[in-house]
């Protein structure tokens, strides 16, 4: 049973969690300027990398606030995570999310 | 009854109480602290079982969990199967029986508690021998908070078993004085009859403590039986010790054949000598302590045979003391004896080649191959292992994070070793999470002489003709041998994981504790390769069978799921109604009168709808309140139709789509306010949907002013419905204008119901003339039997969901989930008129002009009218265009989505998702039904009050 920090609440276990899929896939500002290819990439298609990926999850059993998060699809671990509408972090402060997690963790 | 083979002055059992047991159905006594094993033993009962496949006679081969034969079932008090008779504690009134292979399972309800622990610490240490001893305490100083678990009624571990002595005293003495401090300790736990059986993400140890199963019929009946704990710790320090592996040759399953390590156990735990006449055969080291306690203790030594030519002279010295011949490069070849072994076959064993056998006299044959460590938990861990020449076994490698392992599970085998390495571990453990101080004194075990190193054996070669390995045991448990390994390699299986599954090696109760490692040993042999490429097999969890009564804990029964009842419920019940699950919820189904069958019943609630005035329980529609400046926009964007020109007082049906087009939920909306809208959604999809707009909201337009509120509990919500509702209404809401133009269809009023604030919308799920009653939950009851008094004088009659669905059906409202499938858009189902053609953009309006969403051929809700108007069409039933079922693959046209007997339309009736459905309406389609086809006519989905007339009227 992994833990998620939930940007608001902490550490909390996964189950407490619902997955929201790719992150930073935005409803398209003119949905009728797209043809249909365009569209069905919107609504169907999403990406699947092995390694770091951006990601939406929401604390469903708990403060059912929606985040962000970066997740290794490799190892299950989640490099940082962050707000709905914050910038993707890039592998430097990366570490820095993860340090803020640590030191958010001190405190309790 | 005599126990002849108890040794006087060993044990920890206590010999001033005795116990009586029956085994096989001979009665028999042992003492507080034996196990089932050891008291068996002590009455000289070395056969348990015969083995599954080959039903050869089998015993103790161990003395703990690592046991590969020895299952039992218990009979007495309660029946379980399968358990190892070396971890059964012994109690007052045991009835048990060996096992081959196979228990069964009790027919009974098991009537004890199971429960869960929920615990977090700083370091969790797993083993309370030397090394985890001297771990938490190390930990323990530092002020961290500690958990300690072991398996044993009592901590010590190995120490248990041995005789050694640190700092002069018995070793227990030690242990009795680090738990003593351990115990003064608020932040330390130490949990015996305790084992770990599984490491998951982030620290997470699952362990199963059994707190009553030693006491039998005695234990209390308020305490759990067994609970399992969930530890969360920030460190885990591994300190599981090892298990002795033992060599395979010819006959080496016979009872009396032990582990070297084990019979030590016997004797110096329990006091018990698991023989008279002993011979040895060793590999190493550590079984030398085993031969000349048990020569001390009584039992003749016959020989010791060293696999080894160099044998350390201070053990050659200390067996001469005591007249113990010690056969350097000799080794056990085979075995005699039916029931118990009777004799060794014994040999030299140089350059690969015996020499020539003499046999050797003897009623127990210890054997010791070396030691595993044991790692399952620190493999689970996703810890790797590496293989070790040296000892012949695979020791931890590269540690995961947070996780360690000490002692004898990292491959440390002296006494002093294992003491350092468990404060070492500890230290390390404090040193990651910040902790400081921690220091121990270690104590000092008696000297001990250099050793020589182990010589590492898999297999004795088979002197028979049959050398083929075929009564070389390796899994005694799964009766698999050194020929079935080979056979498995001969078909060219290359990995142990393969050669495991073939051979079903290592997959009983046991997990191969005692057979995996030299599975991989023999394999290596067999492909020429080195073991250590080779690998072992991959250990996963559970490390040890557990109930899933235990993994259940108090969630069983009524726990199992909640149940949700609305506020009406106990007057449902009350009147006998029969209930349906929707979801989590109870909903009454219909309510029968004395002697109705369901259709009876059903048919008669539709008919007082049509007809009279009927009322339901409509509580579990889930609602949410929408507040806040933008909620008209929110509302908007996410229904089909226009909801932000709602006006106060109005109400407006409405479907919400996917951005994929299709139909996810309808329901109603009112507008409470300028800023406030009340939303209905389907007593299923209450939480999705409320999750649905709050993902939009939080993710896509975080800019929108809005609130959301799921209050579907705050509400008892009761549908009115039938030509002489209005006149019901008006008798229990006095200050309420009922007619038509002062409160028309699809508005609402605030007024009041029986004395009580009600809020009352006129709408209609039934096609009826029809108003919902809505009020605070607290005051439902009150108000439900007022309505029911109120409409005595009219014959109301109450309603469950099924007469709910067949009005509905009649009307055509779809069951978003039961006529669609999350392939139907609103143009599917009909209803075109809910889709906005004004608003610039919803979710899913984009995709309803997607070219597939244009198709022709898509499938459209329909009616069907079986041409037999009594055949009732099973829901989901496939649909056809021939009477005669062509050869598959058939084509399908569609399928019935629900299916009716209507009091209203004299027949039955039913509603389908059809191909091009629309343009069928008059045809005649087949459904397939008991081997013949029934004729059924596409009609339009409403069938009953097309005008609408009765509900506006």
């Amino acid at each position: 049973m992994q833990l998620i920090t939930c940007p608001w609440c902490g550490d909390r276990e996964e189950i407490e969690f619902h997955y929201g899929g790719q992150a930073h896939v935005a409803y398209p500002e003119n949905p009728y300027a797209l043809d249909d290819e365009q569209w069905a990439q919107y609504v169907f298609f999403r990406d699947n990398p092995k390694g770091p990926f951006a990601e939406r999850w929401v604390h469903s059993a708990g403060c059912r606030r929606w985040f962000n998060a970066l997740r290794d699809t490799v190892t299950h671990e989640f490099l940082a995570v962050y707000e709905i509408g914050a910038k993707r972090p890039t592998p430097e402060n990366t570490a820095s999310a993860a340090s803020t997690a640590q030191s958010q963790e001190a405190r309790r | 009854m005599s126990t002849p083979h108890r040794a006087p002055g060993h044990g920890r059992v206590d010999r001033a109480t005795t116990l009586s047991f029956t085994f096989d159905g001979t009665a028999y006594t042992g003492h507080p602290g034996d196990t089932l094993a050891s008291a068996l033993l002590a009455h000289g009962v070395h056969h348990v079982a015969d083995s599954i496949k080959h039903g050869r006679p089998r015993g103790f081969l161990a003395a703990g969990a690592e046991e590969p034969n020895a299952l039992v079932q218990i009979e007495v008090p309660f029946p379980e199967p399968m358990l190892t008779a070396t971890t059964v504690e012994l109690y007052d009134g045991l009835v048990a029986r060996g096992l081959s292979g196979q228990g069964r399972l009790s027919t009974e309800p098991d009537t004890a508690r199971y429960d869960t622990m929920h615990a977090h610490c700083d370091v969790l240490v797993v083993g309370a021998g030397p090394a985890g001893l001297a771990a938490a305490l190390t930990a323990a100083r530092s002020g961290a908070r500690v958990i300690v678990v072991d398996e044993l009624p009592e901590p010590g571990g190995s120490l248990l078993g041995a005789q050694e002595l640190l700092d002069g005293a018995p070793a227990t003495a030690w242990v009795d004085a680090v738990v003593a401090e351990l115990g003064g300790l608020a932040d330390v736990r130490i949990l015996t009859r305790t084992t770990a059986f599984g490491h998951y993400d982030d620290g997470l140890v699952l362990a199963l403590e059994k707190r009553t199963d030693h006491l039998g019929a005695a234990a209390p009946a308020h305490v759990s039986r067994q609970r399992i704990w969930r530890i969360r710790s920030r460190q885990v320090v591994y300190a599981t010790g090892a298990y002795e592996r033992p060599v395979a040759f010819d006959n080496n399953d016979r009872p009396g054949i032990m582990l070297a390590g084990s019979a030590r156990t016997y004797l110096n735990r329990f006091g018990v000598l698991p023989g008279q006449r002993a011979v040895l055969f060793t590999t190493n080291d550590s079984a030398y302590p085993a031969a000349l306690e048990l020569a001390d203790a009584g039992v003749e030594i016959a020989a010791v045979l060293d696999a080894r030519e160099e044998v350390p002279e201070h053990w050659r010295t200390a067996c001469a003391e005591r007249g113990i011949g010690v056969r350097a490069g000799h080794v056990v070849t085979g075995t005699s004896g039916i029931e118990r072994v009777t004799r060794a076959h014994v040999a030299a064993f140089r350059d690969g080649r015996l020499g020539e056998r003499q046999g050797v006299d003897c009623d127990l044959l210890l054997v010791s191959g070396g030691w595993n460590p044991a790692v399952a938990l620190f493999s689970q861990a996703r810890g790797t292992l590496r293989y070790d020449a040296g000892i012949g076994a695979f020791v931890p490698d590269r540690a995961p994070d947070g996780v360690r392992t000490a002692g004898s599970a990292a491959g440390t085998f002296t006494l002093s070793g294992c003491l350092a390495d468990g404060a070492d571990a500890a230290r390390q453990a404090l040193s990651a999470i910040g902790g400081t101080g921690g220091t121990i004194t270690l104590p000092t075990p008696s000297p001990l002489p250099d050793g020589a190193p182990t010589r590492v054996l898999w297999r004795v070669p088979s002197p028979q003709d049959a050398e083929d390995g075929s009564v070389q045991f390796v899994d005694l448990q799964r009766d698999a041998t050194v020929a079935d390994v080979l056979r498995a390699t001969g078909a060219g299986l290359r990995s142990v994981e393969h050669v495991k599954r073939y051979t079903t090696i290592g997959t009983a109760h046991d997990q191969g504790r005692t057979s995996g490692v030299m599975t991989s040993g023999i394999v290596a042999e067999a492909l020429g390769v080195d073991v250590a490429d080779l690998g072992t097999m991959r250990l996963r969890p559970p490390a040890l069978p557990v109930a899933f009564a235990a993994l259940a804990g108090r969630n069983r029964g009524e726990l199992f799921d909640p149940v949700r009842v609305t506020a009406l419920h106990p007057w449902h019940v009350e009147q006998g109604a029969l209930f349906e699950d929707v979801g989590q919820w109870k909903r009454p189904w219909y309510y029968p009168r004395p002697g109705e069958t369901m259709e009876e019943a059903v048919l008669r609630e539709c008919r007082a709808a049509r007809t009279g005035v009927a009322m339901m329980d409509g509580s579990t529609l889930g609602k949410i309140n929408v507040q806040g400046p933008d909620a008209g926009v929110l509302l908007d964007r996410l229904y089909t139709n226009l909801m932000s020109t709602l006006k106060v007082g109005r109400v407006r049906y409405g479907v919400m789509c996917g951005v994929d087009g299709m139909a996810i939920d309808d329901g109603t909306v009112i507008r409470v306010a300028e800023q406030e809208f009340l939303l209905t959604t389907t007593t299923g999809n209450a939480a999705k949907i409320f999750e649905w707009m709050e993902e939009w909201l939080q993710t896509e337009w975080p800019e929108l002013r809005v609130h959301l509120t799921s209050v579907t509990e705050h509400w008892v919500t009761i549908p009115l419905v039938g030509p002489r509702s209005r006149d019901v209404l008006a008798l229990v809401a006095p200050e309420l204008d009922v007619d038509n133009d002062s409160f028309p269809f699809m508005s609402w009023k605030d007024t009041t119901v029986a004395g009580v604030e009600a809020r009352v919308c006129r709408i209609s799920f039934s096609g009826e003339l029809a108003y919902e009653v809505n009020v605070p939950a607290w005051y439902g009851i009150t108000v439900w039997k007022a309505l029911v008094a109120a409409g005595d004088a009219f014959g109301l009659t109450t309603y469950g969901t099924e007469t709910m669905h067949v009005l509905r059906a009649e009307k055509a409202y779809p069951i978003i989930g039961q006529d669609t499938d999350g392939t139907v858009t609103p143009q599917d189902l009909g209803m075109s008129w809910v889709v906005s053609k004004k608003k610039p953009d919803f979710v899913g309006k984009r995709s309803f002009t997607r070219v597939e969403n244009q198709r022709e051929d898509r499938k459209q809700l329909v009616g069907l009218l079986p041409v037999d108007e009594h055949v009732l069409l099973p829901e989901g039933a496939q649909i056809i265009s021939t009477s005669e079922i062509p050869a598959p693959p058939v084509p399908m046209l569609g399928h019935v989505t629900s299916s009716y007997r209507s009091d209203a339309l004299r027949r039955t009736f039913a509603l389908a998702l059809v191909r091009s459905g629309t343009r069928r309406i008059g045809e005649t389609l087949y459904v397939p039904l008991d081997g013949r086809t029934v004729p059924v006519t596409v009609t339009e989905p409403v069938l009953f009050d097309k005008e609408g007339a009765r509900r506006d009227g």
